[in-house]
């Protein structure tokens, strides 16, 4: 535990964790109310009640296959592109509960964008893969067009770096680059929740920073949800942290409190690395 | 006894070994002579024809057993026009079959599903052709053709394709059964290559908003566009060759009909369907030959390129 | 949330996505109909196909198909020798062609990996696999009948052969390929020579998935009729000789369907259904053999 803070109060670019309190929560954005969800039969969510504050970054930490990857997954309705997997309960937007029927899952996914594990460029130019997501909700004029790519790839620190190749193909960037080309396309859409899936792991200690520091950006505009594995992470970029375990939620706290007062044994054991 | 007391030698090998290895390499360089013979025997076989006619050969339309006189024009061209005929009618069912397949289908049915697909390509050629002149020639002739003949025929620029008597063979109804017999091997293609491009492309599309349909679009079909490529050229590999099924219901006549309802013939039908009558060391004979060895020439072109587009797909 | 949004235009157009979001439905749901249309026709093809061969050839099945050589139009013959002659050939063809293409699969599996000689086998090889039969009968036709006096069953059994090899090709480096090292090394380690861990432990890994290619081999070549026009020719006559023409199933089906004869035209049918259910019983029960693998 101690070895984290220390890691963490080292980097003076990284928002300090000891500023976060309870206090500094915001009114939420999503709110999810006793959520079971099920692998066919097996049930790997159980119960979960949380809320993700607006404009806020939720972190959300927890050993392999605890269930925090697929609560994010069920917040934009990935699961529904395989059967046997479904949910119960309710996940309110704006009054609305968004895994019920009828929901429009197009424009649901445009409203809460998503950035995976692994950067996934599509097979197009970089300015392609940007308009790609855009041309899918509105109708955009060629000047438009090109105002948003600059603003999406500008906010996602990549403008500079590919100004002058927009239309040589994504494929050619480094991993750091297509993984913020990929948060790029994300936020052109212009969603209001952001969902991150490990976006880090698959990248080097630079390409992380970067990402980290993106985050921090984003949540000004942006809710947040984020999944990672690494606890430095969760303390440098959240607010809110939810620690799951066995497919509960164990504990939801500030990020401050999370880390230096955990109510729970199996919290304070987790992150203090003596499980997972 | 006496080996014991040798020193271990690492280098040598076990007489068994060397003499497995020998065989093994031997029958792979028997494949290699396997393919090297096929070509040279066929272009031995034709030698006369290619010597009698020249470049004649290739450009002739005749076909006068009588006058002795051969050319490959006819034959070529029924080839060519059936199986590209039959790949455009082929090409979308095949893609809808494998789109449904690995992206629509729940999943308790895409075994069985795909199972049925691939059974419509083990069924032999001969019955394709049977179940043709049987059955859908008589359909074509008493249904289809009159139909097409009648709504199409008096069109401007593209009337005289679907012009002439409705006998129920020829071109078209070739290029169907053709069809029917490359839709398979297409599909199973296509739907094996879709399969193979990571879930977390397709979801990071879906994640943006995208339908089932803009997925495939925009993100399967270009990932996969080599190899489906391929698959296709492997399908067109097929058509080609097809002699069976085409032999039954292609009308067996040696002219160019402007016509898709008119009869033609494939190098294949014609090979087939002129051999019983053609004496050993005739130039007749040498003709059918020299008309196998252009269909290898042809089809082996086709099915290298498909070959190397698979593969290259594979390793992208 | 508009005050945040405001310094990137408008927030977006809700009529607009709305309307987008509808058509963009629409076309996915033409789409995915069609493409549900394809499937029901690729299907109904092959039920068509199977509904016909049941149709018009069960009724004209009897025993006497079995016992009864095939005779003159209006003598009630059966398909006795086509059936025997489809079988030696086929069986003979398996024979040739299963030894060679399994000893070419073990080279590309096991000696020839990323040499030149074994990327022009693999290539040739599965050229090989798409050619067309009619030339491979053609082939026989030149170098076995043309030279050696005459159509023979050998000469049938050699073609069906060549078409043998390739599939078997095929599948046994496939199957060979899946086995892993560790199995390999184990053996090595016992002391064994290379040629026994492939001959006793990497064969017998792969058995089924090599049975599985010789079934889906046989099954093609049951069926193969163009190469056996050139080379066994066919015979109405009851021959068991090799080196004589000899009868075969598929042939006798193409010259009695195109007979003038509705005896022989019936004959044909039962054939037809007798081959064409029995190539789809081996794809079947090559894919239950493959199925505990995978």
């Amino acid at each position: 535990m101690s070895n984290s803070i220390t890691e963490a109060d080292a980097k003076p670019n990284i928002g300090t964790v000891s500023t976060r309190s309870t206090e500094a929560l915001n009114e939420p954005r999503i709110a999810i109310r006793n959520l079971d969800f099920y692998y066919g039969a097996n049930r790997a969510l159980k119960a979960i009640n949380l809320d993700f504050p607006a404009g806020q970054v939720t972190g959300m930490i927890g050993p392999s296959g605890c269930g925090k990857s697929t609560l994010l997954r069920v917040l934009n309705r990935m699961y529904d592109l395989y059967p046997g997997q479904r949910a119960t309960g309710e996940v309110l937007m704006d009054g609305e509960n968004i895994i019920a029927p009828g929901i429009d899952l197009n424009q649901l996914r445009s409203r809460i964008g998503m950035v995976f594990q692994k950067p996934t460029p599509f097979p197009m130019s970089i300015y392609e893969n940007i308009t790609f997501g855009v041309k899918l909700h509105e109708r955009l004029s060629k000047a438009d067009m090109d105002e948003r790519v600059e603003w999406s790839l500008t906010r996602a620190a990549l403008w500079a770096e590919v100004k002058d190749r927009l239309h040589s193909s994504a494929m050619g960037l480094s991993g750091g680059q297509q993984q913020r080309l990929c948060i790029a396309r994300t936020i052109a859409v212009r969603p209001e929740v952001i969902l991150f899936d490990e976006p880090t792991s698959a990248l080097d200690p630079i390409s992380t920073l970067k990402i980290e520091e993106l985050i921090d950006e984003l949540k000004r505009e942006f809710t947040i949800a984020i999944v990672t594995h690494n606890m430095q992470q969760a303390a440098r970029c959240a607010d809110q942290v939810a620690f799951f375990y066995l497919g509960e939620m164990v504990e939801v706290a500030a990020a401050a409190d999370m880390f230096t007062a955990p109510k729970q044994k199996r919290t304070q054991e987790y992150i203090t690395g003596r499980f997972g | 006894m006496t080996q014991t007391v040798a020193a271990p030698a690492p280098s040598r090998r076990p007489i068994g070994d060397l003499a497995f290895e020998i065989l093994a390499t031997a029958a792979g360089v028997l494949v290699l002579a396997l393919l090297g013979a096929i070509i040279v025997s066929l272009f031995i076989g034709g030698l006369p024809a290619f010597r009698q006619f020249g470049v004649g050969f290739l450009t002739s339309a005749d076909w006068d057993p009588v006058q002795q006189v051969f050319g490959a024009v006819v034959p070529i061209y029924g080839t060519i026009i059936t199986s590209i005929l039959a790949l455009l009618m082929a090409v979308p069912v095949a893609f809808g079959i494998a789109f449904w397949l690995t992206e629509l289908a729940p999943t308790w049915l895409r075994r069985p599903v795909g199972t049925a697909v691939e059974l419509l390509a083990a069924v032999p050629s001969i019955i394709y052709g049977m179940w043709g002149f049987f059955i859908i020639v008589p359909f074509m002739g008493d249904y289809i053709q009159p139909v097409l003949i009648d709504w199409l025929g008096d069109l401007p620029l593209i009337g005289f394709l679907f012009q002439g008597p409705p006998f129920g063979t020829g071109i078209f109804t070739a290029a169907l059964i053709l069809a029917v017999m490359v839709i398979p091997f297409i599909a199973a293609t296509m739907r094996d290559v879709f399969q193979t491009v990571p879930p977390v492309f397709k979801e990071s599309a879906y994640g943006l908003g995208c339908t089932t349909w803009e997925v495939m679009r925009s993100i399967v079909i270009p990932y996969t566009s080599t190899s489906v490529v391929g698959g296709i050229m492997l399908g067109l590999g097929r058509a080609l060759g097809e002699t069976m099924a085409v032999t039954f219901v292609i009308g067996n006549t040696n002219r160019i009909s402007t016509s898709l309802f008119g009869p033609g013939n494939t190098i294949a039908s014609l090979v087939a369907l002129e051999f019983p009558e053609s004496p050993a060391g005739s130039l007749k004979l040498a003709s059918l030959l020299a008309l196998g060895f252009l269909l290898f020439v042809i089809s082996f072109i086709v099915l290298a390129i498909s070959r190397l587009l698979l593969r290259k797909g594979k390793v992208a | 949330m508009s005050a945040t949004l405001s310094h990137r235009g408008p927030a977006r157009d809700a009529v607009v996505a709305n309307a987008l979001s509808r058509r963009r439905q629409r076309v996915n749901f033409l789409v995915e109909a069609l493409c549900l249309l394809a499937t029901f026709v690729g299907l109904a093809f092959l039920a068509l196909i199977l509904a016909t061969l049941l149709y018009l050839g069960f009724s004209g099945l009897s025993a006497s198909v079995f016992t009864t050589i095939t005779k003159p139009p209006g003598s009630h013959g059966g398909l006795l020798n086509a059936i025997i002659g489809s079988l030696i050939q086929t069986a003979l063809g398996t024979a040739i062609g299963t030894p060679i293409g399994l000893l070419v699969g073990t080279y590309l599996s096991e000696y020839a990996r990323g040499s030149l000689l074994g990327e022009a086998v693999r290539f040739v090889s599965d050229v090989l696999l798409s050619a067309p039969s009619i030339l491979i009968g053609l082939f026989v036709y030149t170098v076995m009948v043309s030279p050696f006096g005459g159509f023979s069953g050998w000469a049938g059994a050699v073609a069906l052969a060549v078409i043998v090899i390739p599939i078997v090709v095929r599948t046994t480096e496939d199957m060979l390929r899946l086995i892993p090292v560790a199995l390999r090394e184990a053996a090595v380690a016992l002391g064994a020579p290379k040629w026994k861990s492939i001959v006793f432990i990497c064969y017998r890994a792969a058995l089924d998935g090599i049975a599985t290619g010789v079934l889906l081999a046989i099954a093609r070549i049951a069926g193969e009729t163009a190469p056996l026009l050139f080379t066994s020719l066919g015979n109405l006559n009851w021959s068991l000789s090799l080196t004589q023409p000899m009868s075969s199933l598929p042939v006798t089906i193409y010259q009695y369907a195109g007979s003038a004869f509705d005896d022989w035209v019936q004959l044909a049918w039962v054939g037809a259904l007798l081959i064409t259910f029995g190539v789809l019983a081996l794809n079947v029960l090559a894919r239950i053999v493959l199925r505990p693998r995978t």
